[in-house]
């Protein structure tokens, strides 16, 4: 049994410096209860700390001699954090420990890909402004920095034996797992469409591959022809995405193909930075770019690839290229773990993105449903550097800090034309919540809108440099 | 909260509690704001699925909407006025509008005494808001809670610089500015004398620097967190 942990006593407000918390914890608490006694305990400044001294918890513990041993009497010569996924999230994650535990933990990447390219400025590179090779980062550095990188597929978690089951047959323990799969697509969403026919209607949503398969479609294209995207419902990656594509696409058929038309297909009310592409797109490319909304059947849509067909509300459209972009859910492993609900994504508490199946596991970016942050690479940045702190602390007896996240997307209309959209937000009681947020404003002028894109292409290198770099 | 129970293994010493934290300040009770609306508004506003136009107009995706903004309601022409001046629905606006409609819009047609209980319209408000545009799927929307002013007394963090809580810090910072001090596009920030650093970053947060992804990370660095910042950039140019 599991003796009643209650904490005894809370940090006076200002009687103890940060530094000295993390020593003077010898206590953790179990359950819901004692987690909510300690948040009824919190100081008003919201940012008290709780601290179980030693001697109140001996004198409540049984399991005092258990408290008093560190891990290496637990027979195990370093604390192990297993981290799926090395995308944003997950390359941060592993990344920040390793770096800043200076090898007092060991910190284990599993990722299929040597090489990882980048969803963020795929579309650029659609729109013929970066390079495709640009977009792809290798693992080593984060390798170099002491992460051993396995290249591999995770195929199962075993929660109750801490294990992740890998393709290849190998079992790796963890103390702390990390999930930051990313994103699947819900099946069957758009009919018609599932990944055997991505060939012929790419989604080009996971960047890779799919992007350059896109971009060779959008330059074949017959002249006059049609480009159609079908857009997701929410909630999905990178909420200014879609439009940024169609404003990349149009930039390139605008030079190549002008009589070419784009039909977007939503089955959205609205979407993110919607006035700005709108003006944008009047501005920069008049009359090549509609919209059907769900007003007038765009939540109705089913696909044909064999014919290139799009079938908007029982009629039927031919179309030249078509993006599809399905619904969206977590990365498969993520639900192969029990990690996610309903929804299809992973429930996660709003102060730590830990688990809210398990406390052992963190669920990171995309995958994660958190409250009020969009999906996207800063958002997974963010929130793994959070994680990193917490697992780091709870591992070594680091400092533990309170949770800071944040998130801008910058996106680009047309040449030198670039917006952004950002927030902050903070943890709620029950999930992440925005506190304050930004948006370029429609009529900006040129200056201003370049210098936003140059500060995209800069953020674009500071968050690779900080992953990967 | 955990579908999942495990006796959690007890590493002494090293397993340090995790930081507990409802730092946003909610808007209000929806639940309780469920029965002001009910009281308060439903005898003329439809909201929720399906709401439709009737005597007011339809309270879906009120927040961040132009006032007098729906094209297929005849709006007092006060209202519509308001919302060419460009008066948009925020939770400042929302609560002085249902406090006293008239205050902010004199001739108004909406003919309710207002609310006057700030509690209570706190509530309505944060159940409105479930029904307007989500910041997940619109990073712009309108914030979901109220940023709680953190004070942190001088004793609550080692000041004077810490560099350790500025190196937690500056992860926010690297995401964008480089930690080798390289730049292009964005500023270089790595080895700045401190003075500089700190002057600099209360310049934004006063807002007298314009450039709003640095005026909102700046506006929740306190005194502290902005030395404790400077004092990490300063090291880290030392190495």
């Amino acid at each position: 049994m599991q003796p009643d942990i209650v904490p005894k006593k809370i940090a006076p407000k200002g009687m103890v410096s940060l530094s000295r918390l993390a020593s003077d914890y010898t206590g953790v608490w179990t359950n819901r209860k004692e987690r909510r006694e300690i948040r009824l305990n919190r100081g008003a400044n919201g940012r008290d700390f709780m601290i179980l001294n030693r001697r109140s918890f001996l004198g409540t513990a049984t399991a005092a001699s258990a408290a008093l041993s560190a891990p290496m009497a637990l027979g195990q010569a370093k604390p192990r954090v297993v981290v799926i996924g090395g995308g944003s999230g997950g390359g941060t994650v592993a990344r920040y420990i390793a770096k800043d535990s200076n090898g007092a933990v060991d910190v284990t990447l599993i990722e299929p890909s040597r090489k990882y390219y980048t969803c963020y400025f795929s579309n650029l590179y659609l729109g013929g402004f970066w390079e495709f090779d640009a977009l792809g980062h290798d693992y080593g550095n984060i390798a170099r920095l002491g992460v051993n990188v396995i290249h591999d597929w995770a195929v199962g978690v075993d929660r109750d034996a801490q294990t992740v089951a890998l393709a290849s047959g190998e079992q790796l323990s963890y103390d702390r797992l990390v999930v930051a799969p990313g994103i699947d697509f819900v099946e069957g969403s758009v009919p018609g469409w599932d990944v055997s026919q991505q060939s012929l209607m790419p989604h080009a949503y996971k960047s890779g591959t799919q992007a350059q398969l896109l971009k060779h479609q959008i330059e074949n294209m017959r002249e006059g022809g049609t480009f159609c995207m079908v857009a997701p419902p929410n909630p999905y990656r990178c909420p200014p995405g879609p439009g940024e594509r169609v404003s990349m696409v149009a930039h390139v058929l605008s030079e190549i193909n002008p009589t070419a038309k784009i039909l977007i297909v939503d089955p959205k009310e609205n979407y993110s930075k919607q006035a700005l592409f709108e003006e944008g797109w009047e501005r920069h490319y008049p009359g090549m770019v509609t919209r059907i909304g769900p007003d007038f059947g765009g939540e109705n849509v089913e696909v044909r690839p064999d014919a290139m067909e799009v079938i908007i509300d029982g009629v039927v459209e031919a179309v030249d290229v078509c993006n599809v972009i399905p619904a969206q859910k977590a990365g498969k492993i993520a639900e192969l773990a029990g990690l996610t609900n309903d929804s299809g994504w992973a429930p996660v508490l709003p102060a730590d993105m830990r688990s809210r199946m398990d406390e052992n596991v963190f669920v990171l970016g995309d995958a994660s449903a958190q409250g009020a942050m969009p999906k996207s690479g800063y958002s997974a940045n963010s929130q793994a550097k959070v994680v990193a702190n917490v697992i780091r602390g709870e591992l070594t007896g680091s400092r533990i800090f309170p949770a800071r996240y944040s998130n801008t997307c910058w996106s680009l209309i047309a040449t030198n034309d670039g917006v952004k959209v950002g927030a902050n937000y903070e943890a709620g009681e029950d999930q992440i919540e925005s506190v304050s947020s930004f948006i370029s404003q429609t009529g900006e002028d040129a200056e201003l809108r370049q210098q936003t894109y140059e500060e995209s292409i800069g953020w674009y290198n500071g968050i690779v440099a900080d992953i990967f770099g | 909260m955990f579908e999942k129970l495990k006796p959690l293994i007890l590493v002494g010493a090293l397993l340090a509690p995790t930081t507990v934290l409802g730092q946003a300040t909610p808007i209000g009770d929806a639940a309780a704001g469920a029965q002001v609306y009910q009281r308060e508004c439903a005898s003329c506003h439809q909201i929720g699925d399906g709401a439709e136009h009737r005597i007011g107009p339809h309270l879906n995706r009120i927040f961040d909407r132009r006032a007098g903004s729906h094209d297929d309601f005849r709006y007092s022409e006060a209202l519509v006025r308001q919302g060419r001046d460009g008066l948009f629905w925020d939770l400042a606006r929302l609560h002085a509008y249902i406090e006293n409609p008239r205050a902010l819009v004199s001739g108004t047609r909406m003919s309710y005494r207002g609310l006057r209980d700030e509690e209570r319209r706190a509530n309505l408000i944060a159940y409105m808001r479930a029904y307007s545009d989500q910041p997940q799927n619109i990073p712009e929307a309108s914030p979901t809670a109220i940023a709680r002013e953190v004070e942190l007394s001088a004793e609550t963090l080692a000041i004077e610089g810490d560099v350790e809580y500025g190196e937690f810090l500056s992860a926010e910072c690297t995401t964008c500015h480089q930690r080798s001090g390289e730049h292009s596009g964005i500023p270089g920030i790595v080895g700045w004398p401190e003075e500089d650093f700190v002057v600099a970053m209360h310049a934004y947060k006063q807002k007298l620097r314009p450039h709003e992804v640095m005026q909102s990370v700046t506006q929740r660095l306190d005194d502290e967190e902005i030395a404790a910042l400077a004092a990490f950039f300063r090291e880290l140019g030392r190495e």
